[in-house]
């Protein structure tokens, strides 16, 4: 009998992040059904009549996750099926074309967990920009560097004041495990997002995945916490580094490791490092007025 | 028989809007999830609906959604884990939808939908005009034109019947204002004993599978061949429930397409929606005048019956009536009519919801001919 819920042998890159953490996230799920828009991950689940992913799963239109989910936990409440409805989209499928729907979901409430692997790319598509592409990285959209930041749809969901947000890195996969557990035993909207390094769209080595996606964290390029009922606080790495217990390494670290950075020219990794500073003085800030209020 | 007496004694009659029937109708078909989004002229089904879960008359689940588009996907995915599920919409809704359309008949989701046919911007215009559906022909819906309130509640009680059946969606149209929100005393027959709860296994969690993943060619095509089918065969699915249908409501509701006058008709006049309504008026003021001349309503769109309309259209010199228009091509409908007849008259009335009146529908027929 076959346990493992994602099988060997998928379609994905060699060091894929997204079937890394598919594979935790699938493990943290006891009875779920995964919920797929347009990405890589519906061509590397294999094709018809395969599938290398052992739990049910649907396959849905890429504007359409959030809403899709709605219907299908509607009916499986309805009908009295105790059952996790998991959304798997990447970045694109959430910060862009799915957005709509998922602040529609977000602010009804729903009952499903939506998770966001963002590879900061549509990749499925042969690497193009999306609304999380960072300023300055090569895509083929912007082949002399993205001129625009990008935006942060896991502090969207905080404004929508959902129970549960948090961020993860395909660096961490405890972490992830941990917090995917703990978005289980929360009723409502859950929202996770995950960063996650895709060799071929960030141009580095297929074995350093886990290595580029811990830099992010320690660079603090990318920042882990959780909200959890309107209660933020930093997690992980993260929280020793507010806590002054560990410094922040040089961002240059994580932009060199990675291809897509490598025509930055000095003032745009300062434009960079601004960007870095704002967002942790805004985390900063939330964590102060929403832990001590 | 018994059970037939038995419910013709629940038999309500009730003052309706087009609208309010459509709602009606998918409480007593036992509709058990519905997502909506207003768009005039559909708006008031979904808020009766609404009404109708809140007072606890209907057991369902409500989601006011955010969009058309997420409308038709919670429907989809609410479906495809075992629910009855309703939507209605019209236009640009039905426009925004387009996606989502195609993916319910791939997915073989027996979804039901009320549209309210509705002209589409620029310039805004909010009254009837049946583009909007028909331009939906090719997504492989299938699709009912109505042509009076009776009609629209009797035609979603079917509508779940032939969707099951036959695992396609169905559209059930009718023209915006002119039907949606007029009001006409009608049957409200409880369906106990037409349509029973729906029975779909859902979703299984201990033999997962998956759903929608890559489709290699060979499997695509025997897919969509097999929808092909599904919709050929339907035809005989359809006149299979209008049948019991009326052994059931003693009613008789054309599902496929209904003659009037035909028998000794020289001249045809040929149509869907309310203009057929209308159409009748026109047949009886030429008949008036001596002319001998009947209509074909069409009810059924798609499946279009073929064979059924030429065998009744066989030596009839054919006038095709029109509420839409596929720019560069013309009438839609009088397309299709081209399709199984060879070229035959065409006349486009009422387009954005200009009136149409029997007279209007005479004159337009007595220029064609030349008569003025
Ligand atoms: C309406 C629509 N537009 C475009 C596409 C093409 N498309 C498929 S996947 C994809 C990109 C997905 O990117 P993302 O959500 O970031 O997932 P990833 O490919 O990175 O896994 C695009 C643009 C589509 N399937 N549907
Ligand atoms: S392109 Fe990136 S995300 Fe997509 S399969 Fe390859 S490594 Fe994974």
């Amino acid at each position: 009998m076959i346990t493992a819920k994602l099988l060997p042998g998928t379609a994905a890159c060699q060091g894929c992040p997204s079937t890394m953490c598919l594979r935790t996230v699938l493990e943290a799920l006891d009875k779920a059904v995964l919920v797929v828009p347009a990405s890589c991950t519906s061509v590397y689940m294999g094709a018809y009549p395969h599938s290398a992913i052992n739990i049910p799963v649907f396959n849905c239109t890429f504007a359409s996750a959030a809403s899709t989910a709605t219907g299908i936990k509607g009916a499986l409440e309805f009908k009295g099926i105790d059952a996790e409805v998991v959304v798997w989209a990447g970045d694109g499928g959430t910060y862009d074309i799915g957005l709509q729907a998922l602040s529609g979901a977000a602010e009804r409430n729903e009952d499903i967990l939506y998770i966001c692997y963002n590879n900061e790319i549509y990749s499925n598509t042969g690497i193009q920009r999306s609304g999380a592409t960072p300023y300055g990285a090569w895509t083929n959209t912007t082949v002399s560097g993205k001129r625009e930041h990008r935006k942060d749809v896991a502090e969207i969901l905080i404004t929508h004041d959902v129970p549960y947000v948090a961020t993860a890195s395909a660096g961490y996969l405890r972490d992830l495990y941990s917090k995917v557990r703990k978005a289980r035993k929360i009723k409502g909207f859950r929202y996770i997002e995950i960063l996650a390094p895709c060799p071929p769209g960030w141009r580095f080595p297929m074995d350093r995945t886990v290595e580029v996606g811990r830099l992010a964290v320690e660079t603090g390029m990318w920042i882990l916490y959780e909200h959890i009922h309107g209660e933020f606080r930093f997690t992980g790495l993260s929280r020793s580094i507010v806590e002054g217990k560990r410094k922040l390494r040089d961002l240059r670290d994580y932009l060199r490791i990675q291809g897509r950075f490598s025509n930055l020219s000095d003032e745009e990794i300062d434009e960079i490092e601004k960007f870095t500073q704002k967002k942790w003085e805004k985390l900063k800030k939330l964590h102060h007025e929403l832990s001590h209020s | 028989m018994f059970e037939v007496l038995e419910h013709r004694e629940k038999l309500q009659t009730k003052i309706l809007t087009g609208n309010e029937a459509s709602a009606y109708a998918a409480m007593n078909a036992k509709v058990r999830f519905v997502a909506g989004y207003p768009i005039t002229p559909a708006t008031s089904v979904i808020e009766t609906i609404s009404k109708l879960i809140d007072e606890g008359k209907m057991k369902a689940r409500f989601v006011a959604v955010e969009s058309e588009h997420s409308a038709m996907s919670a429907c989809v995915g609410a479906s495809y884990a075992g629910l009855r599920t309703f939507t209605a919409t019209s236009s640009h809704g039905l426009a925004y939808m387009h996606e989502m359309l195609h993916f319910a008949v791939n997915a073989r989701t027996p979804v039901v939908m009320a549209v309210a046919n509705r002209a589409i911007g620029p310039g805004w215009n909010i009254w009837s005009d049946l583009s909007d559906s028909l331009s939906q022909r090719d997504t492989g819906w299938l699709q009912f034109y109505c042509s009076d309130i009776q009609e629209i509640y009797d035609t979603i009680a079917m509508a779940y019947r032939i969707a099951e059946q036959v695992m396609l969606p169905v559209m059930v149209c009718y023209d915006g204002f002119v039907l949606s929100h007029s009001t006409k005393p009608i049957e409200v027959t409880p369906l106990d004993g037409f349509i029973e709860e729906r029975d779909a296994e859902g979703i299984d969690f201990d033999n997962p599978t998956t759903f929608g993943n890559i489709s290699p060619p060979e499997s695509y095509f025997s897919l969509r061949k097999a929808i092909h089918k599904a919709v050929e065969g339907s035809l005989d699915v359809i006149g299979c429930i209008e049948q019991e249908f009326l052994e059931y409501s003693n009613r008789y509701t054309p599902m496929l397409c209904e003659g009037y006058f035909l028998d000794d008709a020289e001249k045809v006049m040929v149509s869907m929606g309310a203009v057929a309504s209308e159409a009748r008026v026109a047949v009886d003021l030429l008949r008036d005048e001596g002319e001998k001349w009947g209509l074909l309503k069409v009810k059924s769109f798609k499946p279009l019956p073929k064979k059924i309309i030429k065998a009744m259209l066989s030596g009839k010199e054919v006038f095709v009536i029109d509420r839409s228009l596929s720019p560069g091509t013309g009438g839609i409908l009088h397309h299709e009519m081209s399709s199984i007849l060879g070229d035959v008259n065409s006349a486009i009335l009422g387009l954005g919801g200009v009136d149409v009146t029997a007279e209007a529908i005479v004159g337009s027929l007595k220029r064609l001919r030349g008569f003025t």
